[in-house]
């Protein structure tokens, strides 16, 4: 069988033709709905602790520990994984898919040890998105100090 | 006689029989269309362990020792035990069959490693070097996700081309001058690059060198696919089997009424949420031991191309955006000898007549 460039080329277009796509449309939609239910529970917290006599900042910072307790209970009972299977960007996304990255690598390595295995695995996902979270925080500072006044 | 014929191809002087089979899966391989075939499904994928590659080594461990005890035969009477899985450096495998003490060689070809285990197996065998041998291969959903892609609770999807690691492991013995069904003949494949880069599309990546290794078999055996009964890759999906089709289709052999997959046969897509179908070392042994063993054995299929299939990459090297090769090896099984067939077929005759005989002789008293 022929591996030459112009094979793999003409390969790549068979492969293409026959591989089945994901449904984008349906998938957005999923996403758009359940990212919005998502929010829209946060918004419902964020009301529900600002009428117990909570202050706004401090009743923000509860509803992102709560939606965050919420979502390793549930990754540890094994339903956010099957959420997210159907609900794609509109579980990642949010908080929530923040949390769901931090513990299931800490659930799927914690027989490799407390400290090498979970640990040491814990941020294997969600790792990047805080290096350069807080890169660019730092870029935006700086532009900040000299433009921002 | 000449044993090697054309370039990649062998054909045993002695065929070797492949003595007994035996397949432990998973709960969802058993949920699936061959759920009836397999020997054991085992409801717990953790196997009472707290790993899931120590759970997979029970597969092994658990299924091999089946497979022994359908064959009538210990550990003790096996010259060599050939194996393997898909994680690093083996270990499924290792701490399986580390207690059996069996001389081991552990073998590598990804998903294509039961077929490299039923070749090497028979060569060792008609060559004289051994009288039994024991091989295999397992995969498990979890230990394959958890060392190819992500850790299992992570909530993503994934896409339509993705196939489903079949949990599970198929074993069989191999032995000399035994009944049959016979391994005959053996086209070992060569290691295909077609660039493809897609770790969600192994089908795609896979294709070629199935292809590749037909095309082989069938110039060096100077057959076409009309001379099988049945050809049957291993864990190429809806989308690598509609490719080898195609591919074959220009090459001038028209595969469409005899050409299957393992994948294809595993699991039911419509209602097991598997996409492109099953794959994994455990799909094409266990989808092997199972359902087209015993086919093989009552004489229903009388000749199988099987080509298990193989992608050869790593967790790294699709990181490091390398393509990912692939390779399938062919084995020839057929249900009996030649000659033998003519014997089975005078037999079937005889007793016919025999009752013929003995029906007409009640009438007359």
């Amino acid at each position: 069988m022929q591996t030459n460039e112009q094979a793999q080329k003409s390969y790549a277009q068979l492969v293409k033709k026959v591989s089945p796509n994901s449904p984008i449309l349906k998938n957005c939609i999923l996403a758009f709905f359940s990212g919005g239910a998502i929010c829209t529970l946060g918004e419902v917290l964020f009301q529900f602790f600002q009428n117990k006599g909570f202050a706004e900042d401090t009743a923000a910072l509860l509803v992102s520990g709560c939606l965050i307790v919420l979502s390793a209970v549930l990754t540890a009972l094994g339903i956010y994984g099957k959420l997210g299977k159907h609900c794609g960007a509109g579980t990642e996304v949010p908080i929530t898919g923040f949390a769901n990255s931090v513990v299931s690598p800490a659930i799927e390595y914690k027989n490799a040890g407390l400290v090498l295995g979970m640990a040491a695995k814990m941020f294997v996902i969600a790792g990047p998105v805080i290096v350069y979270g807080i890169l660019s925080s730092i870029v935006v500072g700086v532009v900040y100090y000299f433009l921002g006044g | 006689m000449q044993k090697r014929i054309g370039k990649q191809t062998v054909r045993l002087q002695t065929p070797v029989s492949i003595l007994a089979t035996a397949s432990t899966v998973g709960q969802k391989e058993g949920d699936g269309p061959l759920g009836a075939y397999f020997d054991v499904v085992e409801p717990d994928s953790m196997m009472g362990e707290d790993s899931w590659e120590k759970a997979e080594s029970r597969f092994v461990a658990k299924n091999m020792e089946l497979a022994l005890k359908k064959a009538n035969l210990e550990a003790a009477q096996m010259d060599y035990v050939l194996c393997g899985d898909l994680l690093n450096q083996c270990i499924g495998t290792t701490f399986g069959i580390k207690d059996f003490g069996i001389p081991f060689l552990g073998l590598f070809g990804a998903c294509a490693t039961v077929g490299e285990a039923m070749s090497v197996g028979s060569m060792l065998i008609d060559g004289g070097f051994a009288e039994h041998i024991l091989c295999g291969a397992s995969s498990h959903f979890c230990s394959a996700e958890k060392q190819f892609r992500f850790p299992l609770p992570l909530g993503i999807q994934r896409p339509q081309s993705t196939t489903w690691t079949v949990t599970g492991d198929g074993a069989m013995v191999l032995a000399k001058n035994k009944t049959g069904p016979f391994i005959t003949e053996i086209t070992t494949g060569k290691i295909i690059d077609m660039g493809v880069t897609d770790a969600n599309n192994m089908g795609a990546a896979m294709a070629p060198a199935a292809v590749d290794v037909l095309l082989s078999h069938f110039q060096d055996t100077g057959r076409t696919p009309e001379d099988y009964d049945i050809i049957v890759s291993g864990d190429l999906g809806s989308v690598g089997h509609q490719i080898v089709i195609e591919l074959m289709q220009k090459e001038g052999y028209d595969m469409q009424n005899r050409y299957t997959d393992c994948g294809l046969k595993i699991y039911d897509p419509n209602t097991q949420d598997t996409h492109a179908g099953g794959s994994g070392c455990a799909c094409a042994a266990v989808t092997f031991c199972s359902y087209f063993y015993p086919q093989l054995k009552e004489g229903k299929l009388k000749r199988m191309l099987f080509l298990p299939t193989g992608a050869l990459l790593s967790a790294d090297s699709v990181q490091q955006k390398l393509p990912i090769p692939a390779i399938s090896h062919a084995v020839v099984i057929e249900s009996a000898l030649p000659n033998e067939r003519n014997e089975k077929r005078n037999e079937k005759r005889n007793e016919k007549r025999n009752d013929e005989r003995k029906s007409g002789q009640v009438n007359t008293v």
